[in-house]
């Protein structure tokens, strides 16, 4: 109050208290800004802006031309972007349940059943930190089709016709759904772990005197309270496995046969080896919208969960 | 009796699970493992968790010391992931401090942006940050790939939410002691954030260092490779030696192992953090 009476008293004077603030706080917020806005949201438009051209990086500027829709167009009759999508969707279907739901029940047995809880937090969260090119060198050699552990194992196990897993064009996508399951458990595993430890054990105290057994607790108690949580991971997990990239770049270079190609394999193959800028961004703007999509659905689905 | 009960069941719990989380280390344990092995050894079954020769030392040597310029990638690495983490945590606190405490009109649109925006997938944008970097004259150099990791919106967030807890009382004694605004943030504000600045440094170190998409598209030049690329090149080089690759491996792997082990609190907090409250 003081200071603007201050003010009143100089009103021409634009350089003021305020206005110092003012310019000081944009000064700060300026370098993170700029930077955003020309890394991130210039780039994004950028790329819708291309994706109606046909433009090969290799010819500048000039050999630039206005297509219309004919990328996406092109995209609906593009065998290997449709398996591309195919793979995404079955990728996202498998992994992000079955890995949300081995994650929830490891971290309803740490957070309350073990000793030496700490211990098997930082066990379960070690691949995560684990570089992903590093990882799936080790995974290629376990996978291998003829000399790898896995498969002497299921040999050994009786089983005669072993996948050829990476090099197969039945099995490489499993194989990486496998190892980004590996890779991402404890991740999910410790966001659940810190929900849990914000429900309150008055409400477990309660149902025990009501007499519920253990699963009665973890659906009627466990599984609410962790909603947001749950929504939470479900989202981030999702738009992660739309985006799988370098396992696959890694591994199988999205083969064989294109049998392992995903949306990101499609933008980087045709973006960085054909230079083909404008198809690249058409798909890179589909990935955006399949995520937008995406996400927005799950909201709304877990949001009228909550309400009923 | 009933407590004695109690406790056995959790020791039985304890060790299911000691079982599982070892299961589930498994190949890191078999890539330590191999590394130590002759090349003939590594694909023995069943396997030889402890190597019945030792090659050890000839591995290590083959990988760090020979035609693959292994040490060379590992200083990018180093390079690339301490001058990222810097630049991040400056200009992300900077941000944040304004964001959280300065009154700027327009901030809250520019805050409003950047939380929707958080959405857009890295790759959606790769195309044209490929065409401004190749415009700029930084394709194929460190410089490049750091100014693409040196913004982050996330962090900016996660340093925001923390400065809204720091007390306003603070901020405005040291005005009345005649503090300008940026002796306010560097003498109050980082100080006071040392601890979300400690885990959002760990966390974006690991990340830059891991990181292969940017490198892969903005690097073309071997001699720039971080780690990533480097076990990519050595895998071209050595195609077929399981024992050499999993030295690279464990080179890259073991090192982050042990910083997270020894800062686990931190890095398991920041993860959280963001986690729970996003």
């Amino acid at each position: 109050m003081a200071m603007e009476r201050t003010a009143d008293g100089q009103k021409k004077k634009w350089w003021n208290p305020r206005s110092k603030e003012a310019v000081i706080g944009w000064l700060f917020l300026a370098p993170e800004a700029l930077g955003i806005i020309l890394l991130a949201i210039f780039p994004l438009f950028f790329s819708l802006f291309l994706s109606f051209t046909n433009w090969n990086l290799v010819g500048g500027f000039a050999e630039m031309k206005w297509i219309g829709f004919d990328n996406f167009t092109r995209l609906l009759d593009d065998s290997k972007f449709l398996k591309a999508l195919q793979n995404n969707l079955f990728f996202t279907a498998v992994t992000v349940p079955l890995g949300l739901i081995i994650a929830m029940v490891l971290a309803v047995i740490v957070h309350t059943k073990v000793y030496a809880k700490d211990l098997f937090k930082i066990l379960f969260f070690i691949p995560y930190i684990c570089s992903t090119v590093a990882v799936a060198a080790v995974w290629s050699a376990l996978f291998h089709p003829s000399n790898g552990p896995i498969n002497r194992f299921l040999m050994q196990m009786g089983l005669e016709n072993v996948p050829k897993w990476l090099v197969d064009s039945h099995y490489a996508i499993i194989a990486i759904m496998v190892i980004a399951i590996w890779q991402a458990l404890g991740y999910q595993m410790i966001i659940f772990l810190a929900g849990l430890t914000q429900i309150s054990e008055d409400l477990y105290e309660a149902a025990e005197i009501d007499g519920a057994n253990g699963f009665k607790k973890f659906w009627h108690i466990t599984m609410p309270m962790l909603a947001s949580t749950t929504l939470f991971l479900t989202i981030t997990t999702i738009i992660s496995s739309f985006k799988v990239f370098d396992l696959i770049k890694f591994l199988t270079d999205g083969g064989p046969n294109d049998a392992s190609t995903v949306i990101v394999y499609r933008i980087y193959e045709e973006g960085f080896v054909n230079f083909n800028m404008g198809y690249a961004s058409a798909q890179s703007w589909i990935l955006f919208l399949l995520v937008i999509l995406v996400t927005s659905i799950t909201w709304v689905f877990q949001a009228r969960e909550k309400t009923v | 009796m009933n407590i004695k009960k109690l406790d056995f069941s959790r020791l039985i719990f304890t060790v299911l699970c000691s079982i599982l989380s070892i299961v589930f280390i498994v190949p890191l344990i078999w890539m330590v493992s191999a590394s130590a092995k002759l090349e003939r050894d590594v694909m023995i079954y069943p396997i030889q968790w402890i190597p019945r020769d030792w090659n050890w030392v000839n591995n290590f040597h083959k990988v760090w010391l020979d035609n693959v310029p292994f040490t060379l990638f590992y200083w990018n690495s180093i390079k690339l992931a301490v001058i990222a983490t810097l630049c991040t945590l400056v200009f992300s606190s900077m941000a944040a401090f304004s964001l959280a405490k300065l009154r700027a009109p327009g901030k809250g649109i520019m805050f409003g942006m950047m939380m929707s925006f958080m959405i857009i997938p890295e790759q959606a944008t790769l195309v044209p940050r490929f065409i401004m970097i190749k415009w700029l004259g930084l394709y194929n150099t460190h410089e490049g790939i750091i100014l693409m990791l040196m913004f982050s919106m996330y962090f900016t967030f996660l340093m925001r939410q923390f400065m809204m807890g720091v007390h306003n009382e603070f901020i405005e004694s040291a005005k009345i002691d005649g503090a300008g605004y940026f002796r306010i943030y560097a003498q109050i504000m980082v100080p006071l954030c040392r601890p979300i600045l400690a885990t959002a440094g760990i966390i974006k170190f690991i990340w830059t260092w891991n990181d292969y998409q940017n490198p892969l598209i903005f690097l073309f030049s071997k001699e720039l490779y971080p780690l990533p690329l480097g076990i990519q090149f050595f895998r071209q080089e050595y195609s077929n030696n399981v024992s050499l690759m999993m030295m690279a491996a464990v080179s890259a792997i073991i090192p982050l192992i042990i910083v997270f082990v020894i800062l686990q609190k931190q890095v398991i907090n920041g993860i959280t953090v963001g986690g729970v409250k996003g």
